[in-house]
């Protein structure tokens, strides 16, 4: 099922994973059989979400995914915490490979991996009250806290900006922004280490994504935790993610610093979703130079050869449709799949093609 | 509020501009109380112009866009001022009156496409069937008409799209479909509510561009609703900041993004990160939630979540104020005085933006 080609990106190994590096993915893949039939059900074709991703988040850090809806960031957050069940690929948790962990064996490990979700009304159990929805954690995990569970609630209520008091309500008294603090509060209640944050703020009232932002960038701080924020407003990650991952059709094609993404983009899909951005000052509305794509994303079933995103390149050329532009390193810190990249220094594409060709071969040979 | 925005006393009926509202008031009795959705709106908008109206969930703007079309419920909706589109008034005109200005004088586009399409109908049914209500014309003649329009908004092979679901459509597609239909009778005034909302932002400046071209090429008067800031000073030549169900803020686009003068809209650029400026350390946000519109805070809506609204010794608390013209189309509604909103504007607000 999985294409040799896109085997290319796998045997990179990540850039600056170091010691400190607190979770690692390794040629990540998630394919969604497509089955036909009513009692014997075959496969008929896959899903291809996720296809191939690499990349390390560093202790401390807040990594950004952005992308277009269907580009399969989700479905990599779900599964760095293993709510899906990986195809193929490694995830390296504090040096510990937890790709097909059991379920039993994943729950101790659930303390210091938590997610907070995207939908601040369905993901809290509209019959059950605050204290109840935050105390779980405790629980689950059986841990004994100094002052009962109760008080340790009412401390994380307090640290996310709720009143104490309103322990005994339920999710529908409060409003979305403190529906999401709740949330938050109930990530926050075993200490997690890394917290996936799936589209944190994409449901809120603009005044209201403020002050969350602004939360989850504190908390930071007070517990040294480290975020993996997965989002499609391009403006919020850049404000919170100190390095951010650009995925189009289940591949990363761009990944560095903050700045550098912003600043210099190197994939034309960048430079194209960047320049879609649109700007709140009306005394730029003219002479702004746009990067129009045509067309929709193509479909994950049957994604185009080669370079996904060749189809809507204004830049694409015969290479592009055959020979499958791995992840490099072309400058560092940022990290592009492209062989004809922007705003990149001399002799960048080469060394991307250069590298595709290189991992051709030794697929051929072995 | 509404005495002092249009010229003529609200009686007089033969309004100048294209669209005038004037007085909108749109409440709901509920069992918890009456909801002022809409509280006192006044407006006008000429052709080919684009009025975007910014606010928060709540605040009323979906509501004022229903309430234009004449779409809001009649068995349980209060509403009362005046709309007048071209001359003709709606409030008062009767449903098969309004059925008949609706689509052809004025149409809207709906945030989500998916559920806004009858599911069982292909889109060429559906953008027949409204093109046939208003004109006299064979089906074959409606059909034509059909492809056309669905080319016109970008659509591939439109002669073999026209006969799909909304579902084999793609989510831009499907918008552009919605388009297509609202457009296929030439209405003179268009209204879109959120209509990028549920679109990825390579799609999003597509329709934007799409929903730009087409006003040039037809000059109706375009309502822009939305929260995003952003496509707002993409579109508008005019915009109307609404709060609470009232507007608080109303300008020409340049003087709303640089010169603002009401805390709500500072509050709102202030909460919004950016990529045309440099990366600020923390944003800055607007404390509280937005009110229920049941219990709206008494005086001025915004002062509970108002960072200056003690400089006002005590009046947010009790009075409403006022919608004001503070320079030639630039109006307000703030009871803090002309030099502190330029003080707090130029020295504690800007600087930090």
């Amino acid at each position: 099922m999985t294409t040799p080609d896109s085997e290319v990106v796998a045997d990179q190994r990540p850039a600056g994973d170091g010691d400190d590096a607190l979770l690692e993915v390794r040629g990540l893949r998630k394919h969604f059989p497509v089955t036909r039939g009513a009692i014997v059900k075959r496969q008929v074709g896959a899903v291809k979400a996720v296809d191939g991703v690499d990349f390390t988040v560093r202790m401390g850090e807040t990594l950004g995914l952005v992308g277009e809806s269907g580009c399969g960031k989700t479905t990599t957050g779900r599964m760095i915490t293993r709510l899906l069940e990986p195809s193929d690929g490694q995830i390296i948790f504090e040096g510990q490979d937890i790709t097909h962990v059991s379920q039993a064996k994943m729950r101790p490990l659930r303390r210091d991996l938590q997610m907070i979700f995207q939908d601040p009304y369905s993901s809290l159990n509209p019959r059950k009250t605050v204290g109840t929805i935050i105390g779980a954690p405790f629980r689950l995990q059986g841990i004994e806290t100094e002052h009962g569970v109760k008080r340790a609630v009412q401390d994380l209520l307090e640290v996310v900006g709720l009143n104490p008091e309103h322990y005994n309500r339920y999710p529908h008294e409060f409003s979305g922004g403190q529906r999401q603090r709740i949330g938050i509060a109930r990530t926050l209640a075993m200490r997690p280490k890394l917290i996936v944050a799936d589209e944190p703020v994409s449901a809120l009232d603009v005044s209201i994504q403020a002050q969350v932002v602004n939360l989850l960038e504190d908390l930071q701080e007070e517990f040294n935790l480290t975020y993996v924020v997965i989002a499609h407003d391009l403006s919020v990650v850049r404000h919170i993610a100190d390095r951010v991952g650009v995925m189009y059709l289940g591949k990363m094609v761009e990944l560095a610093d903050g700045e550098g993404l912003y600043n210099s983009p190197m994939h034309p899909y960048t430079v194209a979703l960047l320049s879609a951005v649109p700007i709140p000052d009306p005394a730029k509305r003219k002479g702004r130079e746009r990067v129009r794509l045509q067309g929709d994303v193509p479909s994950p079933l049957n994604p185009p050869p080669a370079c996904r995103f060749h189809t809507r390149c204004w830049k694409a050329q015969e290479i592009c449709g055959t020979v499958e532009p791995p992840l490099v390193e072309v400058i560092p810190g940022h990290r592009v799949a492209c062989h004809f990249p922007e705003n990149a220094p001399e002799g960048a594409g080469a060394k991307v093609t250069k590298a595709a060709e290189e991992a051709g071969l030794t697929e051929q040979s072995g | 509020m509404t005495q002092d925005q249009t010229a003529e006393p609200v009686a007089d009926p033969a309004p100048r501009a294209f669209l005038d509202v004037r007085d909108l008031r749109i409440h709901f009795p509920t069992d918890d109380g009456l909801v002022k959705s809409v509280d006192g709106l006044s407006f006008t908008l000429e052709r080919g112009r684009t009025l975007g109206i910014v606010g928060e969930s709540g605040s009323g703007k979906s509501v004022t866009s229903l309430g234009l079309l004449g779409l809001h419920n009649r068995r349980n909706a209060k509403v009362s001022g005046e709309i007048w589109v071209d001359g003709q008034e709606v409030v008062g005109s009767s449903p098969e009156q309004v059925r008949r200005m609706r689509g052809r004088k004025m149409s809207m586009i709906f945030q989500d496409p998916l559920s806004s399409m009858h599911p069982l109908y292909t889109i060429g049914a559906q953008i027949i069937e409204a093109y046939r209500i208003h004109n006299n014309v064979s089906k074959d003649v409606a059909r034509k008409h059909a492809i056309d329009m669905l080319g016109r908004v970008g659509i591939p092979q439109p002669d073999r799209r026209v006969d799909d679901y909304p579902h084999q459509f793609s989510g831009g597609m499907r918008q552009r479909a919605m388009i297509a239909m609202a457009l296929s009778c030439d209405p003179e005034l268009l209204i879109a509510d959120e209509p990028t909302t549920a679109l990825d932002v390579t799609v999003q400046a597509q329709i934007l561009d799409l929903i730009r071209d087409l006003q040039e090429e037809f000059d109706s008067a375009v309502i822009m609703i939305t929260h995003d800031l952003g496509v707002v000073a993409e579109l508008s030549d005019d915009i109307l900041v609404m709060y609470g169900g009232r507007c608080v803020e109303y300008g020409s686009a340049e003087d709303v993004f640089h010169r603002p003068e009401h805390p709500y809209t500072w509050g709102l650029l202030g909460s919004m990160p950016r990529l045309d400026r440099d990366r600020s350390e923390r944003l800055i946000p607007i404390k509280g939630s937005p009110p229920s519109l049941i219990n709206v805070p008494v005086g001025c809506a915004f002062s509970p979540r108002c960072a200056y609204a003690e400089l006002n010794d005590g009046r947010s608390e009790t009075e409403r104020p006022e919608l004001r013209e503070i320079a030639p189309g630039h109006r307000v509604a703030c009871h803090l005085g002309r030099e502190d909103r330029h003080r707090i504007w130029t020295e504690e607000i800007r600087p930090r933006l």
